[in-house]
């Protein structure tokens, strides 16, 4: 008696396997993942305040060292909280981005991952998941700088389309250092190596850019370097979006190189995982 | 007893010739994981792959269960090759690893519905398992908590419950016990045990200890050195051992050599040995022996401090097979 009970509920439920389409699986599996990512990050507000208090610290700080170099003869902008502001916005999705693949690296260490990989999950969703977690992290943190930005002086003078622009330029180049982040994590699995990437990597690309410094008033190296430098072409789009009369065609143009190469990475750091399982 | 499908008589698990070596890294020789690994699973059983770290063990579960590949051989689990078709490998099995395959940071109600989901199952049908499986491993009352407030028992049972959510055709258990106290093994053991019946699925049980496989599975592979060296039921491995063991204590001031040569001078024991203080030697019928190698002791003027009769344990066969004593070889991996 007990014993058909027991077994009943289990036939019935074999015979009714769900049968699986990879196309919408990969969708709804990039929802449940990214849910599950936002609820570990709600359960640990205290991230969020670490996450923002970096931010502060540049702007109110560089914002008032760095106050003079506006006056330079050349100096682009006339006011340096305006010239800062998105070269913050940037630096924020850059250095977070750094350590996306922290994520893989818990995930690795217990046997999480290797679950997810002997189970159908989609392989994309797993790499989708986390980046749409990164760019979950910069809106906010970018939400929260701007307002002490504008109370420091900054204008805005492109309005509400230039701020949405700046948005999207954060949250491409977040895609972009994200997905690299995690294919590093994928073939080092060690978290050293994450800082490896924030400090040889992040640091230059933000020294090579326009985010704190004119780089017309840089040697001629940096700028010619600093033109195939990702992280400059998204201070570039975030920056031009914010003038009064913004050069539409430099601002789509640089959308456009970091939507191709946050596209490239998204495969590239997916193809990883096949390297991680080669040496499994 | 528990509904057998059409191709309830098929193994569900081969393996043949599976080879695998890792590179050594930094001027170490690579090393060769699995060198010729071939067994069978037959379909609802409980199988038991034994050995100590390094054997092989997780190696064999990675290539099985699609996390890994085999440099050459051939496998199939649920009748999909591993290698041709890893996907279709994937919705039939469930993996619970070495380490927790839960989110410490999930409810353990979370943990279950997301692997349901990822799994295909429908939401209500995912919400209604979970609720199933929470209350079969007695985990109902601490679902809504974290799973970082866990104990390692109830993590450890989670974990399984993370692999039965979509009814695999084959669970991979890799060490479920590792870890666990005295309690929460047996409590584990006899989940095991339950569910292996009332899930109608096969079992590959990976295990360094060999009471857990003894009690368990129903067939056992002995590895080492990453190939197969004794397989069959636990009694049919301990019976090909033929007979009982005889251990006896001398006293402290007894002379072993004489207490050996008086236990060999018996017409019907053999494989006789010393160590230390200890006696050993394995007869067909341990009863009708004993008071004659108690007699013969006596007359040889050994006196002795405790005799023992056992029935051979798995102990006795992996010595006989690998050369080493199980405990010896564990030792040599934590030296390594």
């Amino acid at each position: 008696m007990s014993q058909s009970l027991s077994t009943q509920p289990a036939r019935a439920a074999r015979s009714a396997r769900p049968t699986r389409s990879t196309g919408g699986s990969a969708l709804a599996h990039t929802a449940f993942l990214t849910a599950r990512l936002l609820r570990g990050f709600w359960r640990m507000p205290v991230y969020l305040v670490m996450n923002l208090v970096q931010p502060m610290i540049w702007l109110l700080l560089f914002g008032q060292l760095f106050k003079s170099v506006a006056d330079i003869p050349g100096f682009s902008s006339g006011s340096y909280v305006n010239f800062m502001t998105p070269g913050i916005v940037m630096m924020m999705a850059l250095f977070g981005s750094a350590w996306a693949g922290t994520t893989y690296i818990q995930d690795m260490a217990r046997g999480v991952m290797d679950r997810f990989l002997t189970s159908p999950t989609s392989r994309g969703a797993l790499m989708v998941s986390t980046m749409l977690f990164q760019a979950v992290l910069t809106i906010i943190q970018t939400a929260v700088v701007l307002p002490i930005a504008w109370l420091t002086g900054a204008t805005f003078d492109g309005g509400w389309s230039g701020l949405v622009i700046l948005f999207a330029a954060a949250v491409l180049l977040t895609f972009v250092f994200s997905a690299l982040s995690n294919a590093v994590a994928l073939m080092a699995r060690e978290q050293t190596a994450l800082i490896g990437i924030s400090q040889l990597l992040s640091f230059p690309l933000m020294f090579l850019s326009s985010a704190i410094m004119d780089t017309r008033l840089s040697p001629q190296w940096v700028r010619d370097v600093a033109r195939f430098n990702p992280f400059e072409w998204a201070v570039a789009a975030g920056r031009g979006a914010l003038t009064a009369s913004p050069d539409w065609g430099s601002v789509w143009g640089h959308l456009g190189l970091l939507a191709g190469l946050a596209v490239v990475m998204g495969g590239l750091a997916t193809a990883a995982f096949r390297a991680y399982q080669r040496s499994a | 007893m528990s509904p057998k499908t059409a191709s309830g008589n098929a193994p569900a698990i081969t393996a043949v010739d599976l080879a695998k070596t890792y590179p050594g890294g930094r001027g170490k020789p690579p090393v060769k994981a699995l060198n010729g690994l071939s067994f069978g699973v037959a379909a609802g059983s409980v199988f038991g792959l034994l050995g100590p770290n390094g054997a092989g063990k997780s190696t064999a579960v990675k290539i099985l269960s699609t996390l890994s590949r085999a440099d050459s051989g051939v496998a199939e689990v649920a009748g999909i090759d591993v290698a041709r078709h890893p996907e279709k490998v994937r919705a039939a099995i469930g993996f619970v690893a070495q380490k927790s395959v839960c989110d410490p940071m999930d409810t353990g109600y979370e943990n279950l519905v997301l692997a349901g989901r990822l799994q295909g199952l429908a939401g209500s049908d995912a919400k209604a398992r979970a609720r199933e499986l929470l209350a079969r491993f007695s985990l109902t009352d601490a679902k809504d908590r974290l799973v970082k407030t866990y104990s390692g028992g109830m993590a450890r049972r989670l974990d399984v419950a993370v692999g039965l959510m979509h009814r695999p055709a084959v669970l991979f258990l890799d060490e479920p016990t590792t870890g666990l106290d005295p309690e929460a093994r047996a409590d584990m053991w006899n989940e095991i045990e339950s569910m292996a019946s009332t899930e109608s699925m096969t079992v590959l049980l990976t295990t360094h200890y060999l009471d857990e496989a003894d009690r368990l599975a129903g067939r056992i592979a002995i590895l080492d050195g990453g190939r197969i060296v004794a397989s069959g039921s636990p009694d049919e491995l301990k019976r090909e051992l033929r007979g009982d063991a005889v251990i006896i204590e001398i006293a402290l001031d007894a002379d072993p050599a004489r207490a050996k040569a008086a236990v060999d001078r018996l017409a019907s024991v053999r494989d006789v040995t010393d160590d230390a203080r200890i006696i050993r030697a394995r007869t067909d019928d341990g009863a009708a022996v004993l008071p004659h190698a108690l007699a013969a002791l006596d007359a040889a003027g050994v006196a002795v401090a405790s005799a023992t009769l056992a029935r051979p344990s798995l102990d006795d066969v992996y010595l006989r097979h690998t050369g080493r004593a199980y405990s010896a070889a564990q030792a040599e991996e934590v030296a390594a």
